[in-house]
């Protein structure tokens, strides 16, 4: 079809440069989408990569050492440093700099450094540093010098302590798992229960039950049983908060100052430029699994964002389970019941452009509608105890589900059709003429065969609700949920509750946070996650779509 | 099964007809209860916006006999207009019901001298602080605030009203010379009062009170001193003081209004002295309105202006008539602020009665002859009621409804002058610290930044996309193609809050390190290709051969990644031997151009690579849907590919082409987080290509959760998704409509 080559004379009337300029076009866009891939993709991978620290020791003015990760290298004009106000060196034009991650925040008030290349020389790989990431203030780096073990203090090298620290490090887990079971499940449920008490007295009050019921003396009861309880596990908590403030370690910075680190704050210590590729690789994977399963620290800027997948997949299966039927259903009507009128396709196009219409505005419809007018309905017919505040009346996982149903109930309704047209006439009207209702026809016949195009518009309902982020900020997404949606405490399932979504942790913590630079890497990762849940639902959708096609192309011919 | 007998049989039938009717019946009612669910989004926001176009009505609640049948010279009301506060020329302040008759409490403002003695003057401050002040014919005065604690004995709410008198509850002595004060303008506040005062010989005082509370016995000393200003007109007809105890207007009976700076009132000074209305015209009522900056006039003729004084480039303030409100029927008597909003009541001759919103210029409400004996008027804190009172003391209180003053078609759209600005601008301002801030609704800027953010991606998104989709459906090898749509379809799917994050914290700052390297890869990248395409037939047969027809593209990639990667690398060294080495800071320098580092390039980026999969894919269907015939006829003619391309390909599929534009268009209005999150969000209004801006889909999502229910703020968000809502809803049915059309013409074909 193209001709290319061999052509010479007419190169020019035939275009081909032009068809090149084409396919050039081609080849940059693929260079977009492949870079944005493969730079969300490398840099949420390489995060937990436990690089090698570096010294650097400075020369003139400041003369000292810097220790940290390089976290980044740039080749920048002296005329933008001088621009921003930095140090330039003399008598070049062009400088490269290196940025450090020097971590001990609490001494040097940062965690970044840049440093330029003329003012230090000698880089080198220290062995023995320690990297200590820490419940608060960011990371440590620093040399181990000693360990006070339950009043002992120990000295010596660093291989004879790390044996010693990490029985230290182990026993913290231990008292800080115990720590959070007290602190969240327990107390956590005894406050659950306390307030549902208060609850039900308040219902009883509103009833204008008398005083002297014998029901307010039972609650009473049961809340002064609670509180003895609540008070044993108040006692247990403190001895647990004691037992973990025993232990400390001594460390020296690079630049020789001391400092004492309680062993209740450490999360994690390691020696990366002592580690060899095995250890590096138990260690990215034990961070992988940290990532994925813990709660976030720090202002979300560390630890892991489990409370924000399990959000967004929570929010995204009860839809799932709202928009199916409520899809397939209209699919149903508009294919099989519908009369095929102007009316039902004006409605079929309106039905279809809906689902182009911006995720904002049903942000916006679903703040108004189910959160405000639903919400405050329901509130204040079931839920009166609770006034002022609001259970339902107040954005939450249900609304937030159901508005992100009705943003995606077109793409379900214009996929389900499309499947129920490419059912062959020949097999409804085998199924008629052997005397089935229609019901039965659709039933038994049509609607099995339709499956996969439910199944495909239902995947890709989900890939774009997992990655809607702008209607969920007005119905129910939050940085931090106190608690998860499904847990231990009766009925299970809080569908009132707000939740984390990882879309919105990659908007809040990339845009919000006050330490950006330390929480971009946590970003790529979360990132890349979403990327990944994402692409893979849609190739499962384009997939079950491709092999349905081919199955109706058979069957047809 | 064939053993059935006839009566089994028809029974079955009929409970398979039934089954069978009731499974129709239950697809129909859920897939219309479905459909109706869905279009109900467009009839919510229709609800939710359409009272901002109601107008205010005003309805008699009821009429009372006030406490005592003379004429009050001044009224006050509480929030829950359940209490009216009258005061009488012989200096005596009744508070009573509203809801009966009775008398809830009675108190004389300050022993007066003698039966002689009478309230000569008496005039509203700042309504929000409820500051009033009285003269008498003896040339004293005082300041009284009236004040209504809210208790709630027994879960009942009732109101003790009282009266605070701020500066002492001893009189003023305001004139010296005891003549009797005919005008009279006080305010107070943070224990600073100012009264003004023109006395019946013409003479213009002023009085600055100070109350100095003592650190421990919370005694008040109050101080205070007269002076008078050299005000060379005798005649002054009206007074007012601003709540910031600065700006003192005079109004002479000329017509002059004058702006006096009273701050330091050793040295009050004449800032500025205008003629307001014609020759032979009156000015019959003047007021504030709250916050104290803009002052409306009305004439004796019932025409109505707003004006304040500007700042100009030399720091020197000039009265500036800001706009003409709608006139009255006749001489307006009465102009009465609201406590918080910039709206106004106003009263004339003619017993007519409207309600105006002055940033607006908004006459909300018009009621003809509500009245034909008014003396005095109040409006409640909350603008839910007006009280009239009568020469004969009767007290009418009507019920306003008036939700949405501050909004008209102008309001929204136009240029507006708002207060304290040099002149009538587009502005978005919803909010501030202060309450009687003026909102500022103009959603023009917003407007401007969400079609600057489509312009820009467009820019960048529809020529890849189309020429991308071009030699994709027409050109490339079948094989290469079945990875290439569905790799680049699959961005399609990737969550803009991805690409935002990238484009702000990434794509942002290396642009702007980047500038002239990313300049020169939009000269350098497209002549590379170019150049490939010369020399390639030059290319030993060799490798040639190597690269079948249609992987053009898959042979261009390490050439284009070399283009970009040199625009980069020279990009630095031009920057460095031409701009100083910063490319921003030297725009700036020279040509005055600011550079914001998340500006319009970096969103049209990042919106053009949210659409290009879209408008890549819907244009490309198009292209490959052209049949066969079409083009395999014009190379049969003779024409070259490139010429089938042009004069066939792309004539057919144009509509196809436009509609998968248009679509992606639409995308790119409602898009939220990228310009939410690439963008400074500030609503300004500037074609500059290296600035910000705010778009409606961004300010939809910062401000909703923070808007308070059925506030106008509120449904004007409604309206801004209601504008989203239809624009992406019109525009992509015209791309549908288009695009059946086409598949038809296809069919056809």
């Amino acid at each position: 079809m193209s001709l290319m080559a061999n052509r010479r004379p007419d190169w020019k009337t035939s275009g081909t440069p032009w068809v090149w300029l084409t396919a050039g076009t081609v080849a940059f866009s693929l260079i977009l989408v492949l870079g944005v891939l493969g730079m969300v993709g490398y840099q949420g991978v390489i995060h937990f990569w436990p690089s090698s620290v570096v010294q650097i020791s400075l020369k003139g003015n400041q003369a000292g050492t810097a220790l940290g990760e390089v976290a980044g290298s740039e080749t920048v004009s002296v005329a933008r440093l001088r621009d921003q106000g930095l140090q330039t060196p003399e008598g070049v034009k062009q400088v490269e700099r290196l940025l450090l991650k020097t971590g001990n925040r609490k001494i040097y008030g940062f965690d970044f450094k840049w440093f330029n290349a003329t003012d230090y020389d000698d880089l080198s790989v220290p062995p023995d540093v320690a990297v200590i990431e820490r419940e608060e203030w960011g990371n440590f780096y620093g040399f181990l010098v000693g360990l006070k073990f339950d009043g002992q203090v120990l000295k010596g090298r660093r291989d004879q302590l790390e044996l010693k620290l990490s029985e230290m490090m182990d026993r913290r887990y231990e008292i800080k798992e115990k720590i959070l079971r007290v602190e969240k499940s327990e107390m956590g449920a005894l406050n659950y229960q306390m307030d549902k008490i208060r609850l039900e007295r308040r219902k009883l009050e509103l009833d204008q039950v008398p005083g002297s019921d014998p029901r307010f003396a039972s609650l009473d009861s049961r809340v002064s049983e609670l509180e003895e309880q609540y008070i044993v596990l108040g006692e247990s908590l403190k001895e647990l908060n004691q037992e973990i403030d025993r232990d400390s370690i001594e460390m020296i910075t690079t630049q020789g100052e001391s400092v004492t680190l309680d062993v209740k704050d450490l999360v994690r210590v390691y020696f990366p430029n002592n580690m060899n590729v095995f250890q590096k690789f138990t260690h990215y994977f034990a961070k992988l699994w940290e990532f994925v399963s813990e709660d976030p620290r720090e202002a979300n800027t560390e630890g892991g964002i489990f409370p924000a997948i399990f959000g967004t997949v929570a929010m995204v299966l009860l839809m799932a389970v709202l928009v199916t039927p409520f899809g397939v259903v209209a699919a149903i009507y508009l294919n099989e019941y519908a009369a095929q009128s102007a009316l039902t396709k004006v409605i079929r196009i309106a039905v279809n452009n809906l689902a182009g219409v911006p995720s904002v505005v049903y942000g916006v419809f679903g703040l108004g509608f189910f959160v405000y007018f639903l919400g405050g309905t329901i509130d204040s017919l079931f839920f009166e105890a609770n006034a002022p505040a609001p259970v339902f009346g107040t954005p939450g996982l249900m609304w937030s589900s159901l508005t992100l149903a009705l943003l995606t109930v077109p793409v379900v309704i214009v996929s389900t059709e499309e499947g129920l047209t490419r059912i062959p006439r020949s097999i409804r009207e085998g199924s008629l003429a052997l005397g089935a209702t229609k019901a039965e026809t659709l039933w038994r016949t049509v609607l099995p065969m339709a499956t996969p195009a439910m199944m495909t518009g239902l995947i890709l309902a989900v890939a774009r609700a997992a990655g809607e982020v702008a209607p969920l900020m007005m119905v129910g997404v939050v940085k931090l949920a106190p608690a998860l949606p499904v847990d231990g405490n009766f009925p299970f399932i809080h569908l009132d509750r707000k939740f984390m979504h990882m879309g919105f942790h990659i908007y809040d913590v990339g845009f919000q946070s006050p330490n950006v630079e330390a929480a971009r890497p946590l970003v790529y990762a979360t990132s890349f996650l979403l990327i990944i849940l994402i692409i893979s639902l849609n190739m499962t959708a384009i997939k079950i779509r491709n092999s349905l096609r081919e199955k109706y192309n058979a069957t047809e011919t | 099964m064939t053993n059935i007998g006839e009566f089994d049989k028809s029974h079955r039938d009929k409970v398979r007809n039934l089954k069978d009717r009731l499974f129709g019946l239950f697809m129909s009612v859920g897939g219309v209860s479905v459909i109706g669910a869905i279009l109900l989004i467009f009839f919510y926001l229709l609800y939710v916006v359409f009272p901002l176009s109601y107008e205010a009505s005003i309805e008699k609640v009821f009429s009372t006999n006030g406490p005592r049948s003379e004429s009050s010279l001044l009224l006050d009301i509480d929030e829950y207009n359940e209490i009216g506060l009258n005061i009488y020329p012989d200096g005596v302040a009744i508070f009573s019901s509203l809801l009966g008759d009775k008398i809830i409490k009675r108190s004389r403002l300050f022993p007066f001298k003698g039966p002689s003695e009478t309230i000569t003057s008496v005039a509203a401050g700042d309504p929000a602080s409820r500051v009033y002040a009285v003269g008498t014919s003896s040339g004293r005065g005082n300041l009284f605030q009236a004040e209504y604690e809210l208790t709630y004995p027994e879960d009942t709410r009732v109101v003790i009203p009282g009266i605070n008198f701020p500066s002492g509850q001893e009189p003023l002595v305001l004139d010296s010379k005891g003549d009797a004060i005919r005008l009279i303008s006080g305010q107070f506040m943070d224990e600073r009062g100012t009264v003004v005062s023109v006395t019946n010989d013409g003479r213009l005082l002023v009085t600055i009170i100070t109350v100095e509370t003592a650190f421990l016995s919370e005694d008040k000393e109050i101080v205070y001193e007269t002076f008078q200003v050299n005000d060379t007109s005798k005649n002054l007809t009206e007074i007012r003081l601003d709540v910031e105890q600065r700006d003192l207007v005079t109004v002479s009976s000329g017509g002059i209004v004058a702006l006096w700076d009273v701050s330091d009132p050793k040295r009050s000074n004449l800032v500025d002295k205008v003629s307001v209305v014609k020759p032979n015209e009156k000015i019959s009522a003047i007021s504030f309105l709250s916050g104290g900056i803009s002052l409306v006039i009305g004439t004796e003729s019932g025409s109505l202006q707003q004006w304040f004084a500007v700042r100009d480039e030399n720091n020197l303030y000039t009265l500036r008539k800001i706009r003409d409100l709608e006139p009255m029927p006749t001489g307006i008597t009465n102009i009465k602020p609201e406590h918080f909003r910039k709206a106004f009541a106003v009263t004339d001759k003619g017993g007519n009665f409207a309600l105006y919103h002055a940033t607006a210029n908004n006459k909300v409400a018009d009621v003809a002859g509500l009245f034909d004996d008014l003396s005095t008027l109040a409006i409640s804190p909350r603008s839910k009621a007006v009280l009239f009172a009568d020469s004969a003391g009767r007290l009418d209180l009507f019920k306003v409804d008036n939700e949405h003053p501050e909004i008209s078609l102008g309001a929204l759209w136009g240029e507006i002058w708002y207060e304290s600005r040099l002149e009538p601008e587009y502005v978005w301002q919803s909010s501030a610290a202060n309450s009687d801030f003026e909102p500022k609704y103009s959603l023009t800027p917003l407007v401007f930044g969400t079609l600057k953010a489509t312009f820009y991606s467009m820019l960048f998104a529809v020529p890849l996309a189309i020429f991308g989709a071009i030699y994709t459906a027409y050109f490339m090898a079948p094989r290469m193609r079945s990875i290439v749509k569905p790799t680049i379809e699959i961005m399609a799917a990737l969550p803009t809050v991805i690409l935002g994050f990238l484009a702000g914290l990434w794509l942002a700052p290396y642009l702007e390190k980047n500038l002239a390297g990313f300049f020169l890869i939009m000269l350098f990248v497209p002549s590379i290709v170019f150049l490939t395409s010369i020399l390639w037939p030059s290319v030993p047969r060799v490798i040639r051969e190597r690269v079948p027809d249609g992987w053009e593209s898959l042979l261009l990639v390490p050439i284009v990644c070399l283009g970009i990667w040199s625009s980069l690398a020279l990009g630095t060294v031009i920057e460095i031997q031409f701009f100083g080495g910063n490319l921003p800071h030297w725009l700036n320098l020279h040509y005055g151009i600011s550079y914001d580092q998340r500006n319009s390039i970096v969103v049209g980026i990042a919106i053009g690579f949210a659409v290009i999969p879209t408008i890549f894919s819907i244009s490309e269907d198009a292209v490959f849907g052209v049949p066969r015939s079409l083009t395999m006829g014009s190379l049969a003619l003779g024409a070259t590919p490139w010429q089938t391309v042009t004069r066939v390909i792309l004539l057919t599929a144009s509509p196809g082409i436009f509609s998968a534009v248009m679509i992606g268009m639409g995308r790119a209005v409602g898009e939220t987080m990228i310009v939410l999150m690439a963008t400074g969000n500030t609503p300004i209004m500037d074609l500059n290509i290296f600035q910000g801006f705010r778009a409606l889909s961004a300010n939809i999502a910062v401000e909703m959760p923070e808007s308070e229910v059925n506030s106008t703020h509120y449904r004007i968000l409604f309206l801004a998704a209601l504008v989203l809502f239809l624009s992406t809803f019109f525009v992509n049915t015209l791309a549908e409509v288009v695009r059946q059309r086409l598949r038809k013409k296809y069919a056809n074909l």
